[in-house]
């Protein structure tokens, strides 16, 4: 595990909302930080390094930018679990692949141009594993704002 | 969820948003200038690549600029998707609540199925499971809702966020 300090602590938690949009972003944060920019990015350039950062860079509403999303469901039995999971990442609309021990465990979310696109996606799965995927639109967004408080 | 019409034309974006968020979303260089080079390749100056980042930010096309976090890196291991049954007539109410939560990242509506009641779905993140289940107790508490379960998260396969 990383070792942070306070203030990479306070980087990481101003980082990921308060990221100052800026010709020249890691001086301004360093002046609201009262450190230099050298110093900022030499703190940043090792907690990407090591895992803490793993990017900084926009997060796209794909419902903005034409297309869906969607969130899938598979009950995959034991002894199919690593080769089901390769299948799906395998396609580059997938953004997110957890294994959830539960009724249904293998649960992903699929972002994709089209509706259709998704169907398509879901029926090659099923050719390819024979197992049936439940999908599961979003009806009403109520929230979405990942972020983290590091303590 | 799909925004169509005079709306959706209204807050699209052009072909050099586009090529800024196809050069962004990997991550900006750790330097000084990092929106030097994306600016050379595009003709533009830095504060227009800046300043078109800055519409896209406030016509919702992305959701935010900034630091995604290795949340398990840095200790934060536990991560719960929260599963709700909720009687139709409650869920615009209810979900509001579960959205208050700070704890609470994500929650959506979304559809049943046959064999399947939960229709309220909320991702907690925090750094044991415990956490995760306090939040969530908490939550049935402040909502009433009694029929939920915790699927907590034993593997990545794969996070690469959305991507053009």
């Amino acid at each position: 595990m990383i070792h942070l300090d306070d203030t990479d602590k306070k980087i990481l938690n101003t980082i990921q909302y308060d990221f100052p949009l800026d010709v020249r972003p890691f001086k301004r944060l360093g002046e609201e930080m009262g450190i230099s920019e050298e110093e900022i990015i030499r703190r940043l350039e090792r907690l990407h390094d090591e895992g803490a950062v793993r990017k900084i860079g926009p997060v796209i509403n794909r419902n903005r930018v034409g297309g869906t999303s969607t969130l899938v469901a598979v009950n995959v039995p034991e002894h199919m679990i690593e080769e089901v999971a390769g299948y799906i990442d395998e396609y580059s609309e997938v953004s997110h692949n957890y294994l959830r021990p539960d009724k249904y465990n293998i649960w992903f979310t699929l972002s994709a141009s089209s509706e259709e696109r998704i169907k398509e996606i879901l029926e090659e799965l099923t050719r390819k594993t024979g197992l049936e995927f439940m999908n599961l639109p979003t009806v009403r967004l109520f929230k979405i704002g990942v972020r983290f408080n590091i303590k | 969820m799909r925004i169509i019409g005079e709306n959706y034309r209204a807050r699209n974006m052009d072909a050099t948003d586009e090529m800024i968020l196809k050069a962004t979303q990997d991550g900006i260089s750790l330097q000084g200038s990092p929106f030097r080079d994306i600016a050379e390749r595009l003709g533009l100056t830095e504060d227009e690549v800046v300043e078109r980042i800055r519409l896209m930010k406030e016509k919702g096309i992305i959701r935010r600029f900034g630091a995604s976090i290795g949340h398990r890196d840095i200790g934060i291991l536990a991560n719960a998707m929260c599963i709700w049954n909720v009687p139709e007539e409650r869920v615009e109410d209810v979900g509001r609540i579960m959205a208050s939560f700070p704890e609470v990242t994500h929650c959506y509506e979304r559809p049943r199925r046959s064999g399947w009641e939960y229709n309220l779905f909320t991702m907690v993140h925090s750094y044991t499971r415990s956490d995760c289940e306090e939040v969530a107790a908490r939550i049935s508490q402040s909502t009433g809702i009694e029929d939920y379960r915790l699927l907590f998260s034993e593997r990545e396969f794969k996070k690469t966020g959305v991507r053009l």
